[in-house]
């Protein structure tokens, strides 16, 4: 598919997931009603929208906070998905590699766990730090182990080390979380993932972080295309591997941060959404990281659409429906994978 | 125009090269020849910037190491043995990174780029199927389109590693013509390692034979490529003969009892 039509593609996917997550809920609201108040949004245009002042509140202060964080989690992982699988040359690595998940999880726990008093906005602070730490403890680790520049060289070694980090974490999270039983159903909900706290107040605070991380991530997509002949042949290229490596890992961590800071752990998400982009327009980091940024942020909407909706008025957690999907999709990934590179 | 003098390599405390010193002429084409391990892929990667040496290797006249980065990228287009080709990508794609060395950290390619990596699909011939996958190419094909992606930067020296040693007869004909043809026509000095002595010798102006690291013997092909040097450094029983261009063809003879 041609990159312009497969981005309007992404694009009409996008807004229709939006528009299908603001009309479908447990309060009934008229889609057409909902659209008029939607557009009515837009400057300069002015449209009697019908809703009442409860409808309006669903929609504007329920319903759209959770629409946006879902989009900007779903965009923010499938990008974060393909920056790791460009520098590591490798279509299975995702945002929950190098420690940043399992971090991210301690983090959450230690809070819920210790620091419960200090309300409600200490979870996603902690989380966006523990996710930083773990992907910090990662590189260190990683470059004691190569005895090299951890973004240097050594992919394998980093990937690996962020293996042992991530393992670590999480026994210190099972650890904290033995001790504390009686926290276990609320740390459990966080890690299994869920939008359901989702606040336009949430939304702004990761809004600076992930636009920064989505810059970087979208303006370093030709040097991703590069890295894929490998670093010997990148260096005589005259690009600088290691420096690339290091701004796009950062970038991801930071992303990957602020995903997790707002919704928990969502798995699958950074390996299928670049996996389906790459399977429609080929491998060029140029398209497959803004045509992930979209489609990642259509389908968590999409699957968090279902998550409120399949066991209303109960919901799922999002990472349910997203593993549900995603397992036998990454199955499928799998198969369709020609090589697999660290 | 290159110059190496004196190159010393030492990788993981080894010394790999010591004092190599050789010179290729502006249009020229200079092998490097030896048995396995004796540094010959190691000094095309020093050449290239991509390891760290001692002694110096000058372009043109200026010293490499006052050519960091892209700007030794667009003199030096370097050739691997065994390149990595990203199996989804397209062959316009993969030869267009071929311009990385002329734009900008977070450049992106423009008309000209995209001008000059056409042009160099033409000049090897893979235009043709500009759009197929990488992982749909025959052995020849492939190389020719790595040619392209070198040739696309523009270089004035082109570094081949080995370039036709995944290649039956035929294609390694095919692709050292090509070379050969590009180098007369484009003033390119290629700086190569070659396994096959015969061929070396039919290609190259020039020869260089390495032995653990030095220089053993350099010159015309016909002055290296003797019965009692490849005697020598590679401990084989060779029988050299000159072919109808008066250039050397080294038949490897049996010892019969």
């Amino acid at each position: 598919m041609k990159r312009a039509a497969a981005l309007g593609t992404a694009v009409i996917f996008l807004v229709a997931a939006v528009l299908v997550s603001a009309f479908v809920g447990a309060a009934d609201l008229n889609p057409v009603n909902v659209a008029a108040a939607l557009a009515d949004k837009v400057p300069f245009i002015h449209i009697r929208t019908g809703l009442s002042q409860l409808d309006q509140a669903v929609l504007f202060q329920i319903r759209l906070p959770r629409i946006v964080a879902g989009a900007l989690v779903g965009g923010l992982l499938a990008v974060t998905g393909a920056g790791y699988q460009g520098v590591f040359r490798n279509p299975l690595v995702d945002s929950g590699m190098l420690g940043a998940s399992a971090g991210a999880g301690l983090g959450a726990t230690i809070a819920i766990v210790y620091l419960g008093g200090l309300g409600p906005g200490t979870v996603p602070i902690a989380a966006f730090i523990g996710s930083l730490a773990g992907v910090g403890i990662a590189s260190l680790g990683g470059a004691v182990g190569s005895a090299r520049i951890a973004f240097g060289s050594g992919t394998a070694t980093l990937l690996l080390a962020g293996l042992a980090v991530g393992m670590f974490l999480t026994a210190a999270q099972t650890f904290v979380l033995q001790r504390s039983t009686q926290v276990l159903q609320q740390v459990y909900a966080w890690l299994l993932g869920s939008l359901s706290g989702a606040t336009w107040q949430q939304v702004l605070e990761i809004l600076p972080y992930s636009a920064i991380s989505i810059a970087v991530l979208l303006l370093h997509s030709r040097q991703l295309d590069v890295l894929s002949v490998g670093d010997e042949e990148a260096r005589a290229l005259g690009i600088r591997p290691g420096v690339v490596r290091a701004v796009v890992i950062s970038a991801c961590a930071l992303a990957a941060a602020s995903a997790v800071a707002v919704s928990g752990l969502i798995g699958f998400v950074g390996i299928i959404v670049p996996h389906v982009a790459r399977r429609v327009v080929g491998p060029s980091y140029t398209i497959v990281a803004p045509l992930s940024l979209l489609g990642g942020a259509g389908f968590l909407v999409l699957a968090d659409t279902l998550a409120r909706t399949v066991l209303s008025p109960s919901e799922l957690p999002i990472g349910v429906v997203t593993a549900l999907i995603g397992s036998p999709a990454f199955i499928w990934v799998l198969r369709s994978t020609r090589t697999v590179e660290t | 125009m290159i110059s190496v003098h004196d190159l010393t390599v030492t990788l993981d405390r080894n010394l790999v090269l010591s004092g190599v010193s050789f010179e290729a002429s502006e249009g020229g084409w200079l092998s490097l020849i030896g048995p396995n391990g004796t540094g010959k892929s190691t000094a095309l990667r020093a050449v290239a910037g991509l390891l760290p040496y001692a002694g110096t290797v000058s372009l043109a006249g200026t010293d490499a190491r006052a050519l960091r980065g892209r700007r030794r990228a667009r003199a030096v287009a370097y050739v691997p043995q065994e390149p990595v080709l990203p199996p989804d990508m397209t062959v316009a794609d993969y030869v267009l990174l071929g311009r990385t060395p002329h734009l900008g950290y977070l450049g992106v390619p423009g008309a000209s780029d995209r001008a000059a990596a056409v042009a160099a699909m033409d000049q090897l011939d893979v235009a043709s199927f500009a759009g197929r996958r990488l992982s749909h190419m025959s052995g020849g094909e492939r190389q020719r389109v790595v040619l392209a992606r070198a040739l696309a930067s523009g270089p004035s020296v082109l570094l081949l590693d080995e370039p036709t040693s995944m290649l039956d007869i035929g294609h390694q004909q095919q692709v050292l013509e090509l070379v050969d043809g590009l180098r007369r026509s484009s003033r390119l000095t290629v700086l190569s390692t070659l396994h096959d002595l015969t061929i070396a010798g039919q290609y190259a102006d020039t020869l260089v034979l390495l032995s653990a690291g030095r220089v053993a013997a350099a010159g015309s092909p016909a002055s290296v490529l003797t019965e009692e040097t490849i005697g020598r450094v590679y401990g084989a029983k060779v029988e050299v003969r000159l072919g109808p261009d008066g250039r050397p063809v080294v038949n490897p003879v049996r010892n019969v009892p």
